[in-house]
């Protein structure tokens, strides 16, 4: 069983398109995990049919018991958070801002404090239009997405892959380089770069890249809108090969992504578009790649 | 006299945030044209908060003013009067401070600088220190003030940072300053970070599936936080018209519609600013800025 992660660092660089057309290909030899939990948009593609679903705690917050606080402020005092405000004459605790921590209720002289797990979303199984099942979640509002969510789903979707002895678990993974995309690379067996030929597709794929090097994963890329700028592409290209990252194919900027999914389809799924054989042609390479 | 002149600074204060549910919807484009184009006539900072992708200084160059490190505050072991009690670890709700045989081991990356072992160590051996995490940088783009701070690769929380390149902000720039935020994606925490002190918020979306799925999170979000917003379509023309039908049910102002074009995608990779190379976009950015000039006064 090998495991794939697509990133991109920056958004909009067409990675949720792509991870749902390999979706699309792989069929019945993959499972898929949607691991942008904060903007998850792959069921808007792949349809997924809800089978299973599971409320997920993660973190705690801070309740102050009104009946036992004697108002002495202590709690106030020590936060470094500024969760905890007194302006209505009660000592409440914000959630949006409180950490966690727990810090207060060490210093409540009475023991008024309580820390409370929060349920921070849902995480469920579906099956979808490819005849794969897919693990995705929905994180709550303003949540902490510490991670701990996308490592669940990671983990739910390897202990459907391996229960149904599938060889692939594709990964859309999550964006920037904090928690949440460190929680999507662990364990990957290989990285998939999405990026796009401008400043800023290059900054953010260095940024991410010097991330995936710390894992020690081997990784290649795809350039999406390759004809968008010629100049900054090649720049791509080299950093590329100076750094050893495979180059898997260049694709031209093309609004038919955008066209198949007002129709909620992925690409491959026009026959006709030149942009299918090319994606088709990268996941027979891709798996050539993992065989190795 | 003095309520009078307090009242004309309070009128002025103003902080705009630039938020999407989703990246890549133009957000960076959307604050970087409009930061410039309003600061030609007024005072205004641009703040890139998207610390863990900052991309907004890509497209301005101008002169460096200050360069400054940035730092969270993490525990540092002293032996010598340690006790090995362990009251450190079970304290830590994070697993950022572990009693290992004789020692006591700390995991930066995974503190929140909550200062709990810290102060309840009853031996006090463990004082907080400085730990560098990310970088700020300050810059003049002609008469544009523009501040923006890097998460260092490795670190993992980017709470901390926005929140000390606010307060940065707050110090070294005046009431009278227009401050613009150009926002993280998403809606959890570094978002919340980014908008929870703005007046008002600007959602930047694309008139797809996706821009509308990611868009709905973004205004619940900020509907949570209780901030008032408007929209701001980019690639307008491409997709479908689902984004202005849910604003207008849902009783959202668009404030500007950007138009799709190829030309447009080409400058940004570039690096460029839009507007003055592309005569129906600055048209929209007129609205856009109009739209903002509305919100100072009405403050
Ligand atoms: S748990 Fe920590 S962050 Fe939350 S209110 Fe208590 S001291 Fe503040
Ligand atoms: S400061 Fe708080 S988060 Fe950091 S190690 Fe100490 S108890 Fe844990």
């Amino acid at each position: 069983m090998k495991e794939i992660v697509i990133i991109s660092g920056k958004g909009g660089t067409g990675k949720t398109s792509l991870t749902a057309s390999f979706a699309m290909l792989a069929g019945q030899t993959a499972v898929i995990a949607d691991c942008d939990v904060d903007a998850a948009d792959m069921h808007l593609l792949l349809k997924p049919e809800r089978i299973f679903e599971e409320d997920f705690y993660s973190g705690v917050a801070a309740v102050i018991d009104q009946d036992k606080c004697i108002q002495c402020g202590k709690c106030q005092e020590i936060c470094r958070f500024n969760a905890i405000d007194n302006s209505t004459g009660q000592y409440l605790v914000s959630n949006l801002n409180c950490e966690g921590c727990g810090y207060c209720g060490h210093v409540c002289p009475v023991g008024a404090i309580e820390m409370i797990e929060q349920n921070v979303g849902k995480c469920y199984i579906s099956k979808t239009k490819a005849d794969n099942k897919m693990v995705h979640a929905g994180l709550k509002i303003g949540a902490d997405n510490s991670g701990k969510l996308v490592a669940k789903v990671k983990h739910e979707a390897k202990a459907s892959a391996e229960k149904d002895g599938k060889e692939y678990i594709i990964v859309d993974g999550s964006p920037g380089i904090g928690c949440p995309v460190v929680s999507s690379l662990s364990g990957a067996d290989f990285v998939v770069f999405v990026t796009e030929p401008t400043v800023s597709g290059i900054h953010d794929l260095e940024r991410v890249y010097q991330l995936v090097k710390k894992f020690q994963i081997p990784s290649g890329c795809i350039i999406n809108k390759a004809d968008l700028n010629e100049k900054v592409s090649k720049d791509i290209e080299k950093f590329l090969a100076d750094n050893e990252i495979i180059h898997l194919t260049n694709l031209p900027y093309d609004e038919s992504f955008t066209t198949a999914m007002t129709k909620g389809q992925t690409i491959v799924e026009d026959k006709t578009s030149p942009i299918t054989a090319s994606i088709e042609q990268c996941w027979q390479d891709l798996k050539i790649i993992l065989e190795k | 006299m003095t309520t009078s002149i307090v009242c004309l600074i309070e009128r002025l204060k103003m902080k705009i945030a630039i938020a999407s549910g989703k990246g890549g919807t133009g957000k960076t484009t959307v604050a970087t044209n409009l930061a410039k184009y309003l600061s030609e006539n007024r005072k205004v900072v641009l703040v890139d908060l998207d610390v863990e992708e900052p991309n907004s200084g890509l497209f301005l160059n101008g002169s460096l003013m200050n360069q400054k490190e940035m730092f969270k505050k993490i525990p540092n072991w002293e032996s010598e009067n340690c006790t090995l009690c362990g009251k450190c670890q079970s304290v830590c709700n994070f697993n950022a401070i572990m009693k290992l045989g004789e020692n006591i081991m700390v995991f930066p990356e995974l503190c929140h600088s909550c200062y709990a072992c810290s102060e309840l160590c009853p031996t006090q051996s463990l004082p907080m220190i400085p730990m560098k995490m990310g970088m700020l940088t300050e810059y003049k783009v002609e008469q544009l003030g523009f501040v923006g701070s890097k998460l260092d690769i490795g670190q993992e929380q980017a709470v901390p940072l926005i929140a000390q390149t606010l307060d940065y902000v707050d110090e070294m720039y005046s009431d009278d300053y227009l401050k613009l935020y150009d926002a993280p994606p998403g809606t959890s925490c570094p978002v919340i970070e980014a908008t929870k002190d703005a007046d008002f918020i600007f959602l930047v979306t694309e008139p797809t599936p996706f821009g509308l799925h990611d868009m709905k999170l973004a205004v619940e979000t900020m509907r949570e936080l209780k901030k008032p917003m408007a929209v701001i379509i980019n690639r307008y023309g491409i997709g479908d018209a689902e984004v202005e039908a849910y604003c207008k049910v849902e009783g959202i102002d668009i404030i500007a519609n950007f138009p799709n074009q190829r030309y447009i995608a080409e400058l940004y990779s570039q690096g460029k600013l839009i507007y003055p190379h592309v005569p129906e976009f600055k048209a929209e950015l007129l609205k856009a800025a109009d739209y903002c000039k509305h919100l100072v006064k009405e403050n």
